[in-house]
Protein backbone atom coordinates (compact mmCIF):
# COMPACT_ATOMS: atom_id res chain seq x y z
CA UNK A 1 0.00 0.00 0.00
CA UNK A 2 2.77 2.92 1.08
CA UNK A 3 5.82 2.20 -1.77
CA UNK A 4 8.83 1.51 0.07
CA UNK A 5 10.86 3.77 -1.91
CA UNK A 6 8.81 6.73 -0.78
CA UNK A 7 9.51 8.90 2.49
CA UNK A 8 6.56 10.49 4.52
CA UNK A 9 5.73 13.41 7.14
CA UNK A 10 4.07 13.11 9.98
CA UNK A 11 1.49 15.40 8.19
CA UNK A 12 0.63 12.94 5.33
CA UNK A 13 2.88 13.97 2.78
CA UNK A 14 5.05 11.78 0.34
CA UNK A 15 7.90 12.32 -1.33
CA UNK A 16 9.84 10.32 -4.00
CA UNK A 17 12.99 11.64 -5.00
CA UNK A 18 14.81 11.38 -8.67
CA UNK A 19 17.56 12.47 -8.51
CA UNK A 20 17.60 15.83 -6.90
CA UNK A 21 14.20 16.09 -7.22
CA UNK A 22 11.25 15.30 -5.30
CA UNK A 23 7.40 14.29 -6.29
CA UNK A 24 5.57 15.32 -3.94
CA UNK A 25 1.70 14.29 -2.67
CA UNK A 26 -0.53 13.79 0.12
CA UNK A 27 -0.78 9.65 0.97
CA UNK A 28 -3.97 7.54 0.60
CA UNK A 29 -4.46 7.42 4.12
CA UNK A 30 -4.78 11.56 4.24
CA UNK A 31 -7.16 11.40 1.39
CA UNK A 32 -9.61 8.76 2.81
CA UNK A 33 -9.94 11.24 5.77
CA UNK A 34 -10.35 14.13 3.76
CA UNK A 35 -13.42 12.46 1.77
CA UNK A 36 -14.03 14.19 -1.79
CA UNK A 37 -11.71 16.21 -2.57
CA UNK A 38 -12.98 19.24 -4.99
CA UNK A 39 -9.79 21.80 -5.46
CA UNK A 40 -6.52 21.48 -5.18
CA UNK A 41 -4.77 25.08 -4.53
CA UNK A 42 -1.33 24.45 -5.99
CA UNK A 43 1.60 26.56 -5.51
CA UNK A 44 3.53 28.65 -8.19
CA UNK A 45 6.63 27.47 -9.92
CA UNK A 46 10.05 28.57 -8.75
CA UNK A 47 8.74 29.95 -5.46
CA UNK A 48 10.87 28.22 -3.15
CA UNK A 49 10.40 26.99 0.40
CA UNK A 50 11.66 25.98 3.63
CA UNK A 51 10.58 22.10 5.02
CA UNK A 52 7.48 22.44 6.49
CA UNK A 53 6.03 25.71 4.95
CA UNK A 54 2.65 25.79 4.14
CA UNK A 55 2.79 25.10 0.20
CA UNK A 56 -0.68 24.37 -1.09
CA UNK A 57 -3.97 23.36 0.02
CA UNK A 58 -6.08 20.55 -0.58
CA UNK A 59 -9.82 21.30 -0.33
CA UNK A 60 -12.44 18.46 0.48
CA UNK A 61 -16.27 19.39 0.27
CA UNK A 62 -16.05 20.09 3.80
CA UNK A 63 -12.61 21.52 4.81
CA UNK A 64 -9.92 23.22 3.64
CA UNK A 65 -6.33 21.58 4.38
CA UNK A 66 -3.02 22.61 4.29
CA UNK A 67 0.22 20.94 2.74
CA UNK A 68 3.24 21.11 4.05
CA UNK A 69 6.63 20.86 2.11
CA UNK A 70 8.41 17.94 3.12
CA UNK A 71 12.29 19.33 2.47
CA UNK A 72 13.34 22.80 1.36
CA UNK A 73 13.68 23.75 -2.08
CA UNK A 74 12.30 25.25 -5.10
CA UNK A 75 8.85 24.21 -6.92
CA UNK A 76 10.19 22.94 -10.40
CA UNK A 77 6.87 21.72 -11.68
CA UNK A 78 2.56 21.60 -10.68
CA UNK A 79 0.42 19.03 -11.37
CA UNK A 80 -2.14 21.44 -13.71
CA UNK A 81 -4.09 17.90 -14.12
CA UNK A 82 -5.79 18.60 -10.71
CA UNK A 83 -6.73 21.89 -11.88
CA UNK A 84 -9.87 20.14 -13.42
CA UNK A 85 -9.75 16.87 -12.27
CA UNK A 86 -9.07 17.44 -8.17
CA UNK A 87 -10.41 14.02 -7.66
CA UNK A 88 -7.27 12.30 -9.11
CA UNK A 89 -6.16 13.15 -5.33
CA UNK A 90 -8.41 10.67 -3.93
CA UNK A 91 -8.53 7.74 -7.04
CA UNK A 92 -4.39 7.66 -7.42
CA UNK A 93 -2.85 9.55 -4.20
CA UNK A 94 0.47 8.05 -4.67
CA UNK A 95 -0.01 7.95 -8.52
CA UNK A 96 -1.76 10.51 -10.41
CA UNK A 97 -2.90 12.59 -7.68
CA UNK A 98 1.13 14.11 -7.34
CA UNK A 99 1.25 18.06 -6.31
CA UNK A 100 3.75 19.12 -6.73
CA UNK A 101 8.15 18.93 -7.58
CA UNK A 102 10.68 20.39 -5.59
CA UNK A 103 14.10 20.63 -6.49
CA UNK A 104 15.94 19.58 -2.98
CA UNK A 105 18.13 22.57 -1.74
CA UNK A 106 19.40 19.84 1.20
CA UNK A 107 19.05 16.09 0.23
CA UNK A 108 20.29 15.42 4.24
CA UNK A 109 16.75 16.48 5.08
CA UNK A 110 15.19 13.41 3.46
CA UNK A 111 17.11 11.74 6.39
CA UNK A 112 14.30 12.86 8.69
CA UNK A 113 11.19 11.81 6.86
CA UNK A 114 9.34 8.51 7.74
CA UNK A 115 10.30 5.13 5.67
CA UNK A 116 7.27 3.63 4.69
CA UNK A 117 6.83 0.95 8.03
CA UNK A 118 7.22 3.83 10.42
CA UNK A 119 4.43 5.46 8.70
CA UNK A 120 2.30 2.11 8.65
CA UNK A 121 2.73 2.58 12.13
CA UNK A 122 1.96 6.19 12.80
CA UNK A 123 -1.72 5.47 10.78
CA UNK A 124 -2.29 2.35 12.81
CA UNK A 125 -1.74 4.38 16.24
CA UNK A 126 -4.05 7.32 14.85
CA UNK A 127 -6.84 4.59 14.39
CA UNK A 128 -6.83 2.97 10.94
CA UNK B 1 -20.70 11.95 23.83
CA UNK B 2 -24.10 11.07 23.22
CA UNK B 3 -25.55 8.23 21.17
CA UNK B 4 -28.50 8.43 18.68
CA UNK B 5 -30.74 4.85 19.13
CA UNK B 6 -29.35 4.31 15.44
CA UNK B 7 -25.49 4.49 15.99
CA UNK B 8 -25.14 0.76 15.97
CA UNK B 9 -26.76 0.88 12.36
CA UNK B 10 -24.55 3.32 11.23
CA UNK B 11 -21.35 1.48 12.13
CA UNK B 12 -22.61 -1.37 10.94
CA UNK B 13 -23.24 0.61 7.60
CA UNK B 14 -19.31 2.19 7.64
CA UNK B 15 -20.35 5.61 8.18
CA UNK B 16 -17.01 8.14 9.30
CA UNK B 17 -18.55 9.02 12.88
CA UNK B 18 -17.92 12.46 13.78
CA UNK B 19 -18.95 14.54 17.35
CA UNK B 20 -21.64 17.38 16.42
CA UNK B 21 -23.65 19.22 19.06
CA UNK B 22 -22.34 16.45 21.48
CA UNK B 23 -23.68 13.37 19.51
CA UNK B 24 -21.29 10.97 17.79
CA UNK B 25 -23.08 11.38 14.43
CA UNK B 26 -22.09 9.77 11.02
CA UNK B 27 -20.89 12.60 8.55
CA UNK B 28 -20.20 10.68 5.77
CA UNK B 29 -21.13 6.85 4.09
CA UNK B 30 -19.64 6.40 0.87
CA UNK B 31 -18.74 10.22 0.50
CA UNK B 32 -20.43 13.58 0.77
CA UNK B 33 -21.04 14.05 -3.12
CA UNK B 34 -22.63 10.94 -3.92
CA UNK B 35 -24.55 11.44 -1.21
CA UNK B 36 -25.84 14.45 -2.28
CA UNK B 37 -26.12 13.69 -6.10
CA UNK B 38 -28.22 10.41 -4.56
CA UNK B 39 -30.80 12.99 -2.18
CA UNK B 40 -30.97 15.10 -5.76
CA UNK B 41 -31.88 11.96 -7.98
CA UNK B 42 -33.07 9.51 -5.97
CA UNK B 43 -33.81 9.01 -2.06
CA UNK B 44 -31.48 9.42 0.82
CA UNK B 45 -32.16 8.79 4.52
CA UNK B 46 -30.39 10.81 7.48
CA UNK B 47 -30.43 10.27 11.05
CA UNK B 48 -31.36 13.14 12.89
CA UNK B 49 -32.45 12.07 15.81
CA UNK B 50 -30.14 15.03 17.62
CA UNK B 51 -32.52 17.18 17.03
CA UNK B 52 -34.58 18.22 19.90
CA UNK B 53 -38.46 17.96 20.34
CA UNK B 54 -39.80 20.34 22.88
CA UNK B 55 -44.26 19.77 23.67
CA UNK B 56 -46.35 22.88 24.75
CA UNK B 57 -49.51 21.96 26.00
CA UNK B 58 -52.51 23.57 27.68
CA UNK B 59 -55.32 26.26 27.06
CA UNK B 60 -52.70 29.05 26.22
CA UNK B 61 -50.58 27.17 24.52
CA UNK B 62 -51.20 29.11 20.90
CA UNK B 63 -50.55 32.33 23.09
CA UNK B 64 -47.10 31.04 24.43
CA UNK B 65 -45.66 30.04 20.60
CA UNK B 66 -47.33 32.70 19.50
CA UNK B 67 -45.24 35.12 21.71
CA UNK B 68 -42.18 33.16 21.57
CA UNK B 69 -41.77 32.07 17.84
CA UNK B 70 -41.90 35.23 14.82
CA UNK B 71 -43.94 33.58 12.08
CA UNK B 72 -48.14 33.39 12.85
CA UNK B 73 -48.98 30.14 14.46
CA UNK B 74 -53.03 31.90 13.76
CA UNK B 75 -52.25 30.69 10.25
CA UNK B 76 -52.02 27.12 11.18
CA UNK B 77 -54.78 24.34 10.84
CA UNK B 78 -54.46 20.96 12.89
CA UNK B 79 -51.63 19.14 11.80
CA UNK B 80 -50.00 21.81 9.92
CA UNK B 81 -46.65 22.54 9.94
CA UNK B 82 -44.58 26.02 9.83
CA UNK B 83 -40.92 27.04 9.56
CA UNK B 84 -40.27 29.61 12.53
CA UNK B 85 -37.87 31.12 14.53
CA UNK B 86 -37.31 32.11 18.92
CA UNK B 87 -36.63 35.31 18.45
CA UNK B 88 -34.97 37.05 21.37
CA UNK B 89 -35.75 40.61 22.79
CA UNK B 90 -33.64 42.43 20.80
CA UNK B 91 -35.12 40.58 17.65
CA UNK B 92 -32.12 38.55 16.84
CA UNK B 93 -32.08 34.64 16.77
CA UNK B 94 -32.11 32.30 19.70
CA UNK B 95 -32.35 29.27 16.96
CA UNK B 96 -34.77 28.55 14.24
CA UNK B 97 -37.35 25.58 14.34
CA UNK B 98 -40.54 23.72 13.40
CA UNK B 99 -43.35 24.36 14.63
CA UNK B 100 -46.33 21.65 14.42
CA UNK B 101 -49.80 21.97 15.63
CA UNK B 102 -51.39 18.91 17.34
CA UNK B 103 -54.72 20.12 18.16
CA UNK B 104 -56.00 24.16 19.56
CA UNK B 105 -54.12 23.56 22.93
CA UNK B 106 -51.16 21.51 22.23
CA UNK B 107 -47.65 21.77 19.93
CA UNK B 108 -44.16 20.45 19.09
CA UNK B 109 -41.71 22.29 18.53
CA UNK B 110 -38.85 20.92 16.63
CA UNK B 111 -35.43 22.75 17.46
CA UNK B 112 -31.63 22.54 16.63
CA UNK B 113 -29.41 19.76 18.31
CA UNK B 114 -26.72 22.29 19.37
CA UNK B 115 -29.29 24.61 21.30
CA UNK B 116 -31.72 22.28 22.59
CA UNK B 117 -30.42 23.49 26.64
CA UNK B 118 -30.23 26.88 25.49
CA UNK B 119 -33.71 26.67 23.84
CA UNK B 120 -35.23 25.15 26.68
CA UNK B 121 -34.05 27.30 29.49
CA UNK B 122 -35.13 30.47 26.97
CA UNK B 123 -38.16 29.21 26.78
CA UNK B 124 -38.77 28.18 30.42
CA UNK B 125 -38.39 31.76 31.84
CA UNK B 126 -42.12 32.18 29.71
CA UNK B 127 -43.93 29.65 31.44
CA UNK B 128 -44.91 30.88 34.23
CA UNK B 129 -46.50 34.04 32.68
CA UNK B 130 -48.85 31.20 30.30
CA UNK B 131 -50.89 28.56 31.11
CA UNK B 132 -48.96 26.19 29.55
CA UNK B 133 -46.79 23.05 29.99
CA UNK B 134 -43.57 22.97 28.62
CA UNK B 135 -41.85 19.13 28.21
CA UNK B 136 -38.52 18.29 26.60
CA UNK B 137 -38.75 15.49 24.56
CA UNK B 138 -35.22 15.23 22.57
CA UNK B 139 -33.97 12.36 24.82
CA UNK B 140 -37.35 9.71 23.97
CA UNK B 141 -37.33 10.72 20.39
CA UNK B 142 -35.82 9.36 17.22
CA UNK B 143 -35.94 10.96 13.91
CA UNK B 144 -35.06 10.43 10.73
CA UNK B 145 -35.41 12.63 6.87
CA UNK B 146 -35.90 10.74 3.64
CA UNK B 147 -35.46 13.45 1.00
CA UNK B 148 -35.31 12.99 -2.71
CA UNK B 149 -37.99 12.89 -5.90
CA UNK B 150 -38.30 8.63 -4.64
CA UNK B 151 -39.09 9.76 -1.42
CA UNK B 152 -42.92 9.52 -1.71
CA UNK B 153 -42.72 6.38 -3.58
CA UNK B 154 -40.42 4.65 -0.65
CA UNK B 155 -42.51 5.35 2.02
CA UNK B 156 -45.74 4.69 0.45
CA UNK B 157 -44.49 1.08 0.31
CA UNK B 158 -44.67 1.73 4.13
CA UNK B 159 -47.49 3.46 5.31
CA UNK B 160 -49.90 3.41 1.89
CA UNK B 161 -51.85 6.04 1.13
CA UNK B 162 -51.00 8.41 3.70
CA UNK B 163 -48.14 9.18 1.69
CA UNK B 164 -49.19 10.42 -1.64
CA UNK B 165 -52.20 12.35 0.68
CA UNK B 166 -49.93 14.61 2.49
CA UNK B 167 -49.25 18.05 1.42
CA UNK B 168 -45.81 19.68 1.72
CA UNK B 169 -45.30 20.96 5.55
CA UNK B 170 -48.42 18.92 7.04
CA UNK B 171 -48.06 15.78 8.92
CA UNK B 172 -50.00 12.71 10.31
CA UNK B 173 -49.83 9.40 12.35
CA UNK B 174 -48.74 6.14 10.75
CA UNK B 175 -48.64 2.97 12.63
CA UNK B 176 -45.76 0.63 12.87
CA UNK B 177 -46.05 -2.45 14.89
CA UNK B 178 -48.90 -1.34 16.50
CA UNK B 179 -46.72 1.84 17.50
CA UNK B 180 -47.74 5.23 16.78
CA UNK B 181 -45.20 7.64 14.68
CA UNK B 182 -45.70 11.00 13.73
CA UNK B 183 -44.72 11.98 10.05
CA UNK B 184 -44.67 14.97 7.90
CA UNK B 185 -43.69 16.05 4.54
CA UNK B 186 -41.00 18.10 5.47
CA UNK B 187 -36.60 18.30 5.49
CA UNK B 188 -34.25 20.55 5.13
CA UNK B 189 -32.52 19.60 1.58
CA UNK B 190 -34.68 21.41 -0.87
CA UNK B 191 -36.20 18.32 -1.78
CA UNK B 192 -39.85 16.48 -1.72
CA UNK B 193 -39.48 14.49 1.19
CA UNK B 194 -40.50 13.26 4.82
CA UNK B 195 -39.23 13.11 8.30
CA UNK B 196 -40.89 10.50 10.75
CA UNK B 197 -40.51 10.97 14.68
CA UNK B 198 -40.49 7.44 16.52
CA UNK B 199 -39.67 5.88 20.02
CA UNK B 200 -36.25 5.21 20.03
CA UNK B 201 -36.86 1.74 20.38
CA UNK B 202 -38.24 2.09 17.05
CA UNK B 203 -35.84 3.66 15.55
CA UNK B 204 -33.38 0.70 13.69
CA UNK B 205 -35.99 -1.57 12.59
CA UNK B 206 -37.84 1.77 10.64
CA UNK B 207 -34.54 2.77 9.53
CA UNK B 208 -34.08 -0.77 7.53
CA UNK B 209 -37.40 -1.04 6.75
CA UNK B 210 -36.75 2.15 4.45
CA UNK B 211 -33.33 1.16 3.04
CA UNK B 212 -35.20 -2.05 2.27
CA UNK B 213 -38.24 -0.38 1.32
CA UNK B 214 -36.24 2.42 -0.96
CA UNK B 215 -33.75 -0.40 -2.42
CA UNK B 216 -35.32 -0.37 -5.71
CA UNK B 217 -34.99 3.45 -5.79
CA UNK B 218 -31.47 3.24 -5.14
CA UNK B 219 -31.78 4.56 -1.56
CA UNK B 220 -28.45 5.12 0.43
CA UNK B 221 -27.96 6.56 3.93
CA UNK B 222 -26.45 9.92 4.16
CA UNK B 223 -24.62 12.14 6.33
CA UNK B 224 -24.29 15.54 7.84
CA UNK B 225 -21.97 16.26 5.23
CA UNK B 226 -24.34 16.08 2.43
CA UNK B 227 -27.05 17.42 4.67
CA UNK B 228 -24.87 20.87 4.89
CA UNK B 229 -24.13 20.70 1.26
CA UNK B 230 -27.84 20.26 0.31
CA UNK B 231 -29.34 22.79 2.64
CA UNK B 232 -26.92 25.39 1.38
CA UNK B 233 -27.54 24.98 -2.84
CA UNK B 234 -31.40 25.35 -1.25
CA UNK B 235 -30.66 28.22 0.86
CA UNK B 236 -31.78 27.43 3.67
CA UNK B 237 -30.21 28.71 6.89
CA UNK B 238 -28.05 26.92 9.34
CA UNK B 239 -28.27 28.08 13.05
CA UNK B 240 -24.53 29.15 14.18
CA UNK B 241 -23.10 30.05 11.00
CA UNK B 242 -25.60 32.32 9.28
CA UNK B 243 -27.45 33.71 12.01
CA UNK B 244 -27.42 33.83 15.73
CA UNK B 245 -27.85 35.97 18.96
CA UNK B 246 -25.60 38.94 17.07
CA UNK B 247 -27.72 39.28 13.84
CA UNK B 248 -31.65 39.80 13.71
CA UNK B 249 -34.32 37.55 11.87
CA UNK B 250 -34.60 40.26 9.27
CA UNK B 251 -31.43 40.69 8.60
CA UNK B 252 -30.54 36.92 8.08
CA UNK B 253 -32.73 36.96 5.46
CA UNK B 254 -36.07 35.79 7.41
CA UNK B 255 -38.54 38.51 6.71
CA UNK B 256 -40.79 35.67 4.91
CA UNK B 257 -41.42 33.75 8.14
CA UNK B 258 -41.83 37.58 10.66
CA UNK B 259 -45.05 38.21 11.09
CA UNK B 260 -45.05 41.73 12.35
CA UNK B 261 -48.94 42.14 12.03
CA UNK B 262 -49.84 39.18 14.19
CA UNK B 263 -49.60 41.14 17.04
CA UNK B 264 -47.24 40.98 20.17
CA UNK B 265 -44.42 38.45 20.14
CA UNK B 266 -40.84 39.28 21.99
CA UNK B 267 -38.64 41.25 20.20
CA UNK B 268 -41.34 42.63 17.80
CA UNK B 269 -40.63 46.67 18.60
CA UNK B 270 -37.05 46.16 17.83
CA UNK B 271 -37.42 44.39 14.55
CA UNK B 272 -40.43 46.71 13.58
CA UNK B 273 -38.36 49.62 13.63
CA UNK B 274 -35.34 47.73 12.31
CA UNK B 275 -38.25 47.21 9.16
CA UNK B 276 -39.28 51.07 9.28
CA UNK B 277 -35.69 52.43 9.06
CA UNK B 278 -34.21 49.67 6.85
CA UNK B 279 -31.66 47.21 6.89
CA UNK B 280 -28.11 48.17 7.09
CA UNK B 281 -27.06 44.92 5.98
CA UNK B 282 -28.25 41.04 5.06
CA UNK B 283 -27.58 37.85 4.17
CA UNK B 284 -26.83 37.30 0.74
CA UNK B 285 -25.90 34.81 -1.64
CA UNK B 286 -22.98 34.63 -4.25
CA UNK B 287 -21.00 32.06 -6.61
CA UNK B 288 -17.38 32.55 -6.91
CA UNK B 289 -16.07 33.59 -10.43
CA UNK B 290 -12.40 32.79 -9.59
CA UNK B 291 -11.09 29.64 -8.49
CA UNK B 292 -11.42 28.76 -4.43
CA UNK B 293 -13.98 28.10 -2.05
CA UNK B 294 -15.25 30.32 0.07
CA UNK B 295 -15.63 28.57 3.85
CA UNK B 296 -16.99 30.44 7.22
CA UNK B 297 -15.97 32.96 8.33
CA UNK B 298 -13.76 34.62 5.38
CA UNK B 299 -13.91 38.48 5.20
CA UNK B 300 -15.47 39.68 2.21
CA UNK B 301 -14.17 42.95 0.05
CA UNK B 302 -15.45 45.29 -2.29
CA UNK B 303 -13.64 48.26 -3.74
CA UNK B 304 -10.34 47.37 -1.98
CA UNK B 305 -12.54 47.63 1.87
CA UNK B 306 -13.46 44.54 3.94
CA UNK B 307 -17.14 44.68 4.24
CA UNK B 308 -18.48 41.76 5.32
CA UNK B 309 -18.08 37.82 6.39
CA UNK B 310 -18.97 34.68 4.86
CA UNK B 311 -21.18 32.79 6.98
CA UNK B 312 -21.57 29.21 4.76
CA UNK B 313 -19.75 28.34 1.84
CA UNK B 314 -19.41 25.21 0.08
CA UNK B 315 -18.69 23.55 -3.30
CA UNK B 316 -22.08 22.36 -4.56
CA UNK B 317 -22.21 19.22 -5.95
CA UNK B 318 -25.24 19.14 -7.66
CA UNK B 319 -24.74 23.05 -9.49
CA UNK B 320 -21.07 22.10 -9.70
CA UNK B 321 -19.82 25.57 -8.48
CA UNK B 322 -18.46 27.60 -5.58
CA UNK B 323 -21.17 28.98 -3.27
CA UNK B 324 -21.47 31.14 -0.04
CA UNK B 325 -23.51 33.33 2.19
CA UNK B 326 -22.70 36.51 3.06
CA UNK B 327 -23.44 39.12 5.54
CA UNK B 328 -23.25 42.42 2.83
CA UNK B 329 -24.18 46.41 3.17
CA UNK B 330 -27.44 46.06 2.21
CA UNK B 331 -26.71 48.20 -1.28
CA UNK B 332 -24.66 45.21 -2.30
CA UNK B 333 -27.06 42.77 -1.29
CA UNK B 334 -28.78 42.51 -4.63
CA UNK B 335 -27.83 40.51 -7.58
CA UNK B 336 -24.81 41.34 -9.44
CA UNK B 337 -22.29 42.99 -7.67
CA UNK B 338 -18.75 41.86 -7.79
CA UNK B 339 -17.41 41.20 -4.60
CA UNK B 340 -14.06 39.43 -3.31
CA UNK B 341 -13.19 36.48 -0.87
CA UNK B 342 -10.46 36.73 0.84
CA UNK B 343 -9.49 33.11 0.50
CA UNK B 344 -5.77 32.44 2.39
CA UNK B 345 -3.62 34.96 1.08
CA UNK B 346 -5.79 35.64 -1.97
CA UNK B 347 -8.71 37.67 -3.13
CA UNK B 348 -10.82 35.66 -5.20
CA UNK B 349 -13.56 37.23 -7.31
CA UNK B 350 -17.08 36.53 -6.57
CA UNK B 351 -20.99 37.50 -7.82
CA UNK B 352 -23.42 38.09 -5.89
CA UNK B 353 -26.76 35.93 -6.95
CA UNK B 354 -29.99 35.69 -5.96
CA UNK B 355 -31.24 32.46 -3.61
CA UNK B 356 -31.95 30.03 -4.07
CA UNK B 357 -29.32 28.44 -5.62
CA UNK B 358 -31.12 25.23 -6.71
CA UNK B 359 -34.41 24.88 -6.67
CA UNK B 360 -35.63 21.65 -7.36
CA UNK B 361 -38.02 21.15 -10.44
CA UNK B 362 -42.00 21.26 -10.41
CA UNK B 363 -43.91 17.94 -10.73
Amino acid sequence: MYPKDFRYTKDHEWIKVEGNTGIVGITDYAQKQLGDIVYVELPEIDDEFSKGDEVATVESVKAASPIFIPVSGKIVEINEELEDSPELVNQDPHGKGWIFKVELSDESELEELLTAEAYEELIKAEGE
Amino acid sequence: MKKTPLYDEHIKLGAKMVEFAGFNMPVQYKGVIEEHMTVRTKVGMFDVSHMGEFRVKGNQAFDFVQYLTTNDVAKLSIKQVQYSAFPTEKGTVVDDLLVYKVNDNEYLLVVNAANIEKDFAHLSKFVDKFDVSLTNESDDTAQMAIQGPKAEDTMFKIFGDVVREMKYYWFDYVEFEGETCLLSRTGYTGEDGFEIYCKPELASKIWNKILDAGEEFGIEPCGLGARDTLRLEARMNLYGNDMDETTTVLEAGLGWICKLDKGDFLGRDVLLKQKEEGLKRKLYGFEMIDKGIPRHGYPVFHNGEEVGVVTSGSYAPYLKKNIGLAYLPIELAKAGNEIEIGIRKKRAKAITVKTPFYKRPKK
